[in-house]
């Protein structure tokens, strides 16, 4: 019944596609896919929003934020796009945005999306999510979003073929 | 067994006046292990070589007396585990600070060339080089048959950055053939467009002759060499076909010298990294 209610909520605010409240209800969801390989290294991956400037507003990045002496951030310009596009630009960690590398799996996006979004001028963006992979390859993947974002737009899925499986931009449930 | 032994000599030697003027006749090359780097602070490898397939050493190794580095800050910066090889030298370099660097070798100065009273054509600096002590006033005859007198100027670099790329040390000398960026030449991506102007001592350099070489050539059959030239403002532009490390020679030549000399010529060399998208 809770479940229904919330879905219902969910809905109510899907109408209202500009408030505050259905913007608060997004998700970015990352999936790493589980792969066949004899060296299996978890990727540093990249998310970051983008305007048609390249102006980019920094969502997440995982990479080895515990080895010694910022040690693990001699492979971040292996993230060859986002470190072009503002990475090269920051000082590292970032609170957060930063964390360390993940596994296999589905992962959430633990920022304020909707927040994040509702900051910026209305116009199209591309969420772009970026992974490398030490002894395996590099993959950048993107979502078109237009601002404010709609939610009859959600949900958005782009599949990567290799070191990246769905990411996906969703209204939580 | 005597004549043998002179004929080996001569041939070192010869190679030895080879080495010290790597621009003519063979491509002089720095290639860095990259290009692009993060962390506080980073290490690059460098070899450094003059062979004409690019980027395989197989002629000679590139002096390393002949080249220094600067870091973004315009201070020199020292190599560390310089090794001396029979092809190539390699070096590292500590990148500390955040910012461009630049690696190479630049020269310039005045050249002759005249025929003797017997009609035997004469040369300076000699192949080797000046003499100790010799100048253009005491080698150079002021009058001569068929005397030219050209000033030339040579350079061979290579750049790297570590954090975000800075321009400091890409400011021209205004001496010689150099290239200025309007793209930064770390910034380079496969099937994107770069920009750079050549100024010749500080002006424009019009009608400067570009080749650019992606390495790995010993690998194709075609050396799929780029031949651009600049415009009236010194400016080209290229689109790298393919990501890799490239090559680029650039050759000026005017008759707008400072006396002695009549002609005035530039030679440029430079290694890029270009990434792929």
């Amino acid at each position: 019944m809770f479940k229904i209610m919330c879905k219902l909520l969910a809905i109510a605010s899907v109408i209202f596609t500009t408030s505050v409240h259905a913007q608060s209800l997004l998700q970015l969801e990352v999936t790493i896919p589980r792969l066949q390989v004899a060296e299996y290294h978890k990727p540093y991956i990249a998310v970051w929003l983008e305007d048609q400037k390249r102006n980019t507003t920094q969502i997440a990045v995982w990479y080895d934020v515990e080895m010694e002496n910022g040690k693990g951030e001699e492979w971040l310009a292996d993230l060859r796009q986002w470190w072009r596009r503002g990475g090269r630009k920051l000082e590292m960690p970032i609170d957060g945005i930063t964390g360390a590398t993940k596994g296999p799996g589905s992962h959430k996006i633990t920022i304020d999306l909707a927040s994040l979004l509702k900051n910026q001028r209305s116009g199209d963006y591309k969420i772009r999510v970026e992974a490398s992979r030490e002894v395996g390859g590099r993959e950048l993947l993107q979502i078109p979003i237009t601002l404010p974002i709609k939610s009859k737009d959600l949900p958005i899925t782009v599949t990567g073929k290799r070191e990246l499986d769905q990411i996906s931009l969703t209204i939580k449930e | 067994m005597l004549s043998t032994n002179i004929i080996k000599l001569a041939v070192v030697t010869l190679t030895m006046i080879t080495i010290s003027i790597p621009a003519h006749a063979h491509r002089a090359w720095i290639k860095p292990s990259k290009t692009v780097l993060s962390g506080e602070q980073n290490y690059v490898t460098f070899d450094a070589a003059v062979s004409n397939t690019l980027f395989i050493p197989e002629h000679v190794a590139f002096r390393m007396s002949y080249l220094s580095a600067t870091s973004p800050d315009g201070k020199e910066l020292a190599f560390e585990n310089v090794g001396k090889g029979k092809y190539r030298n390699t070096f590292d370099l500590n990148l500390t600070q955040s910012g461009t660097y630049r690696v190479g070798s630049a020269s310039s100065g005045l050249r002759a060339s005249w025929k003797d009273a017997e009609g035997k054509r004469k040369r300076w600096p000699g192949r080797g080089g000046p003499a100790k002590g010799e100048t253009f006033e005491t080698a150079v005859p002021k009058q001569a048959n068929d005397l030219k007198v050209t000033y030339s100027s040579y350079r061979s670099e290579t750049f790297v950055t570590l954090g975000q790329p800075s321009d400091e040390i890409l400011a021209p000398s205004n001496k010689g053939l150099e290239l200025v960026p309007v793209t930064h030449p770390n910034d380079l991506f496969a099937t994107e467009k770069a920009t750079f102007k050549f100024y010749i001592d500080g002006e424009p350099a019009a009608k400067t002759k570009i080749e650019i070489t992606r390495g790995s050539m010993r690998y194709r059959n075609a050396p799929e060499t780029i031949n651009v030239e600049t415009n009236a403002q010194g400016e080209f532009s290229v689109t790298w076909p393919h990501a890799g490390m490239y090559f680029l020679e650039a050759s000026y030549e005017d008759d707008k010298a400072e006396a002695p000399a009549t002609k005035r010529t530039g030679s440029y060399s430079a290694t890029f990294e270009v990434l792929p998208l």
